[in-house]
């Protein structure tokens, strides 16, 4: 059996007695290739915010590596969906990646820490930029760097919102070719609405529209995905949002929103 | 030129500027990455309460701002990051609030505020040897905050949840930047004054971003930048009788602007070959 390293238990999460999430109960597992699907506004990034200790849930049991979420974060890489910053922002590559091995106040970074960003950043192919300015780097290089901060400080659990977005097709393969060298190391929970990507990279997939519609192997998921969205999902790949809209507000007591 | 500096007034000024420029160099690096040049703004204004406070109760407005200020920094973090307020529109209340606060404690004191005028738009050639003291002091403690945090300051500056994820106290640290930003205000209170404040935070780092993008190297730069133009403004101020503070208010502007065309002339020619 496969350690469990997150695990939650009916999580419900409202702003402003809105439901963001409803009763979301997941399991993750050592090594586990996790995709997290569904339409915009469906409480993806919320799942991952609960899961790192960023948004403290109104209900529900959440356990990171068996303790609580901020403690449990330190073993969490995490790539946001977006990064606000200053292009200008005076700062290396190297230097950004090196702040991913903080480990507390008084303690500076070392020359093991250096190496290990400079490791994180052959990883991810971006070594020979590591002394470029932070904000002269397209968005798939800066991408890349991101995910060279996050697996830098060695996660056992890589989260990743949204990392393909303004990404053109050629670089995502070889991102996901990227993360299917990580995953031999670290547990990958990837959130996306990028279908194409679920059904050739990713293992285990859940489908997640403010409920939590499933979790296990890629397949069986793939039908249930197409019961939440209630079309074939090839159309959803091209994109007629308004199916998806017209059947939640058919099924949605709470449609009022 | 060099006579000048027989007289103490001058060489207190120069001293003054030295002070001014090495504050703004440190924590204005901070001020303009991190983009809170108008909570600094808001926090220099609030401090004119303390000064007012100071003539009221009869001792230093030096000495007066310096809780006012930093309780008007601590006020404005705390509205912003944990009320549904946003942060300019504290910025905005506690900006006026404290001036008003100020102008009535003036108003309140017995007989009239001489130098009230230096307090707002700052006199360097005046300055007394013991806010001189101060100012060194300040300094040093500014000093100090900064080697020892250097770290967090640069990683809530760059990305703020991210520095959350990693395990940096980051409300903790983004307190102790504002309280940063307050005491160096009270260092440049008696140079260009409560109004002028935000010129030294902002421009000399302005000017030097240009030319670097290593953290500590643009610290480096920008106190050099900064004791440059505040020297030459006060060579100016004593040489043609002008407002010291506004004076060199101006040369920083005229700064920036040169090294401006510098840098634009430098690109064009680098994009020539």
């Amino acid at each position: 059996m496969r350690k469990e390293i997150v695990s939650l238990k009916n999580v419900e999460v409202y702003f402003n007695d809105t439901p963001i999430l409803e009763n979301v109960s997941l399991s993750i597992k050592q090594n586990d290739f996790l995709a997290i699907i569904g339409p915009n506004g469906g409480g993806k990034t919320t799942l991952l915010k609960v899961i790192l200790g960023l948004i403290k849930p109104n209900k529900g049991e959440v356990k990171v590596f068996g303790r609580n979420p901020k403690e449990g974060r330190k073993l969490i890489g995490y790539l946001p969906q977006y990064t606000f910053f200053d292009p200008n922002f005076p700062m290396s590559v190297l230097d950004v990646v090196l702040m991913g091995r903080y480990r507390g106040i008084f303690r500076n970074y070392s020359e093991e820490d250096k190496n290990a960003a400079l490791n994180a950043l052959k990883t991810v192919g971006m070594l020979e930029f590591k002394d470029r300015q932070i904000g002269r780097l397209s968005g798939g290089q800066l991408q890349r760097v991101f995910v060279a901060r996050a697996i830098v400080r060695e996660p056992k659990l890589l989260l990743l919102d949204e990392p393909t977005t303004g990404i053109d097709p050629e670089m995502q393969k070889s991102f996901y070719e990227l993360l299917l060298k990580l995953k031999k190391r670290m547990a990958i929970v990837l959130v996306t609405h990028d279908i194409g990507v679920v059904s050739t990279y990713v293992e285990k997939i859940a489908c997640l529209n403010r409920m939590l519609f499933y979790h296990g192997p890629k397949e069986a998921g793939l039908k249930k995905l197409e019961d939440v969205y209630q079309c074939p999902i090839e159309v959803i790949a091209h994109g007629v949002p308004h199916r998806v809209l017209r059947r939640h507000e058919k099924n949605d007591r709470d449609s009022s929103v | 030129m060099i006579e000048i500096l027989q007289y103490e007034f001058m060489r207190n000024a120069l001293m003054a500027a030295i002070l001014v420029s090495v504050t703004c160099g440190i924590v204005g690096t901070y001020v303009v990455i991190k983009r809170i040049v108008f909570i600094s703004g808001g926090i220099s204004h609030a401090a004119f309460g303390g000064i007012g406070l100071g003539y009221l109760l009869g001792i230093n407005p030096i000495l007066a701002a310096i809780p006012f200020s930093i309780l008007a920094a601590l006020g404005i973090g705390t509205i912003s990051k944990k009320t549904k307020v946003s942060e300019d529109t504290a910025i905005g209340i506690l900006w006026t609030v404290g001036m008003a606060l100020g102008i009535i404690f003036i108003a309140l004191s017995p007989g009239y505020a001489p130098d009230l005028f230096s307090y707002l738009f700052g006199s360097i050639l005046t300055v007394p040897f013991f806010d001189l003291i101060i100012m060194l002091i300040l300094n040093m403690v500014i000093i100090l905050t900064v080697i020892l945090f250097h770290k967090e300051f640069s990683a809530i500056s760059f990305d703020e949840e991210f520095s959350e994820v990693i395990g940096v106290p980051t409300k903790i640290m983004y307190f102790l930047l504002l309280c940063l930003v307050a005491l160096s205000v009270v260092v440049l209170i008696r140079v260009v004054g409560v109004i002028l404040v935000i010129a030294l935070l902002t421009i000399p780092t302005a000017i030097s971003r240009q030319f670097t993008h290593h953290i500590k190297k643009l610290m480096v730069l920008s106190i050099f930048t900064g004791i440059i133009l505040t020297v030459t403004g006060l060579c100016f101020s004593y040489m043609f009788d002008l407002p010291s503070g506004a004076t060199i208010v101006l040369v920083l502007g005229t700064g920036f602007l040169l090294s401006s065309f510098l840098k634009k002339s430098q690109i064009l020619a680098k994009s020539d070959f």
